[in-house]
């Protein structure tokens, strides 16, 4: 119970929500940088995984790619990025490392989604004379959005804790506040900063879930996590 | 006046046989430790999950709240969910345990119901024609039969366990995370990298052994899955579990 009030009380104290490093300015750090990579990383992985799932190539890599994204750990990613040369250019290296993992779940869900368009469908396109580009645009995109969406789902969830790792290698964000409170001994405002997080990303998931829910029939995410 | 030694080690190079002889004690223990983290929470994962799957799959309402909460545990980023145990374990291996224990119950508790779901209605009713009770049908049916699905998700929970170990340097506690953590603040590259790439071997390294594990345990699937390579070779088609790290 300590913990708890400790934590309220850090929370509820108005000093730590302005300046450098107060909650204001690491939650808009923690925004920019899960929504710009996000932005980057859809920019990157949707045309590839749009292109391949239309050729029907690059299966093998498609799908791998989520195994290596999980087998490969965050943490051992975002230090060897600082120790390269890369490492003395402020937020790069955590932009990278972002972008990285977002990558995986956003291709593999994407080329899955088009390739899980039905045959039957994609011939009768083609038997009314579509080309590829309006195969892909009016058919293909459309079928396939769901699944596409649920990886832009996945990726955001992934990026919101990829970003607070960011912290431990001397990136912003919230994880600062937590990485601050172990330096400092402060177990309340560990869980203060824990708890904040925590917060972000659920809000993040429950946006999804609403805009899924809520929004047109033919958008509605569906399909495994 | 000595001159300074000219090995990989003065140089900081990223790829250093020096550094493997001379520190390969400190090596065999932070894997030693990364195992035992990743084995007991996966296995304590494992002890709670097998029970919520079976009340879930008896109560049809319970699985709502169940799959909700455990999907709600599987949000929460690494970093904070470890410090949210902070109050509770301390700056303690326990804390990293449980918090790996929390991950991958997502993981099992899923794709054990998908297994169970998946049991053929004949099967199950072949079993009560035989007069199988409940739990005999259980043990001696159901759960085989919703074996691969399982294992599936043992898979995929240890390998993310695994990786998310590391993160528990932030409390001492990382295994390999620890050496990662450490290089971090010496700018040791090799000590980085060496770590980094042991995790990664290990991750593949229990993933091929719960792969045999699995080929053992089901020997009836053995005839039909080399049938079925042939025909099915697109893994493309199977749904995608969760591709990502807390």
């Amino acid at each position: 119970m300590n913990a708890v009030s400790g934590a309220v009380a850090w929370l509820t104290t108005a000093s730590h929500w302005s300046g450098e490093d107060g909650i204001g300015h690491r939650l808009a750090e923690h925004a920019a940088l899960t929504v710009g990579c996000l932005l980057l990383s859809c920019l990157i992985a949707l045309p590839v995984a749009v292109v391949l799932g239309h050729l029907g190539r690059g299966g093998a890599l498609a799908v791998n790619l989520a195994n290596v994204g999980r087998a490969v750990p965050t943490f051992a990613v975002l230090v060897l990025l600082l120790l390269t040369p890369l490492g003395r250019h402020g937020e790069w290296p955590t932009v990278i490392a972002l972008v990285l993992f977002a990558v995986p779940p956003l291709l593999t869900n994407a080329y899955v989604g088009m390739r899980g368009v039905d045959r039957d469908v994609v011939r009768a396109a083609r038997g009314m004379g579509m080309t590829g580009g309006q195969l892909v645009w009016r058919v293909e995109l459309p079928l396939a959005l769901p699944l596409l969406l649920t990886g832009v789902r996945i990726a955001a969830v992934q990026l919101v804790a990829t970003a607070t790792l960011a912290a431990l290698v001397g990136g912003g964000g919230l994880g600062r506040i937590i990485t601050a409170g172990f330096n400092l001994a402060s177990t309340s405002q560990v869980v203060a900063g824990a708890v904040v997080v925590a917060v972000f990303a659920l809000l993040m998931e429950a946006a999804f879930e609403i805009g899924t829910r809520c929004g047109p029939r033919w958008a509605r995410a569906r399909g495994a996590r | 006046m000595t001159a300074p030694p000219d090995d990989c080690l003065a140089r900081n190079d990223w790829i250093c046989g020096d550094y493997l002889s001379s520190r390969r004690h400190i090596l065999l223990g932070a894997v030693a430790e990364h195992v035992q983290l990743t084995v007991v929470s996966v296995a304590l994962g494992l002890v709670v999950a097998v029970p919520l799957a079976l009340l879930a799959r008896r109560h049809r309402w319970t699985a709502g709240p169940v799959l909700g909460l455990t999907t709600v545990l599987y949000t929460i980023p690494s970093l904070a969910m470890f410090s949210l145990l902070l109050p509770v374990y301390g700056l303690s291996s326990a804390l990293v345990v449980v918090g790996l224990a929390l991950y991958s119950l997502t993981l099992l508790v899923r794709n054990l119901l998908a297994g169970l779901d998946g049991v053929p209605a004949e099967a199950k009713d072949a079993a009560r024609g035989m007069g199988y009770g409940p739990t005999r049908q259980l043990i001696t049916v159901e759960l085989p039969l919703a074996l691969p699905a399982a294992m599936a998700g043992l898979r995929i929970a240890t390998v993310s366990a695994v990786a998310l170990t590391t993160v528990g340097a932030i409390v001492g506690h990382g295994g390999l995370g620890n050496l990662i953590y450490a290089g971090m603040n010496s700018f040791f590259k090799a000590q980085v990298l060496t770590a980094s790439v042991l995790c990664v071997l290990l991750a593949v390294a229990f993933d091929l052994l719960l792969l045999g594990a699995e080929r053992l345990l089901t020997p009836w699937r053995r005839g039909a899955r080399t049938a079925r390579r042939g025909r099915a070779r697109s893994a493309a088609r199977r749904p995608v579990v969760a591709g990502r790290q807390p």
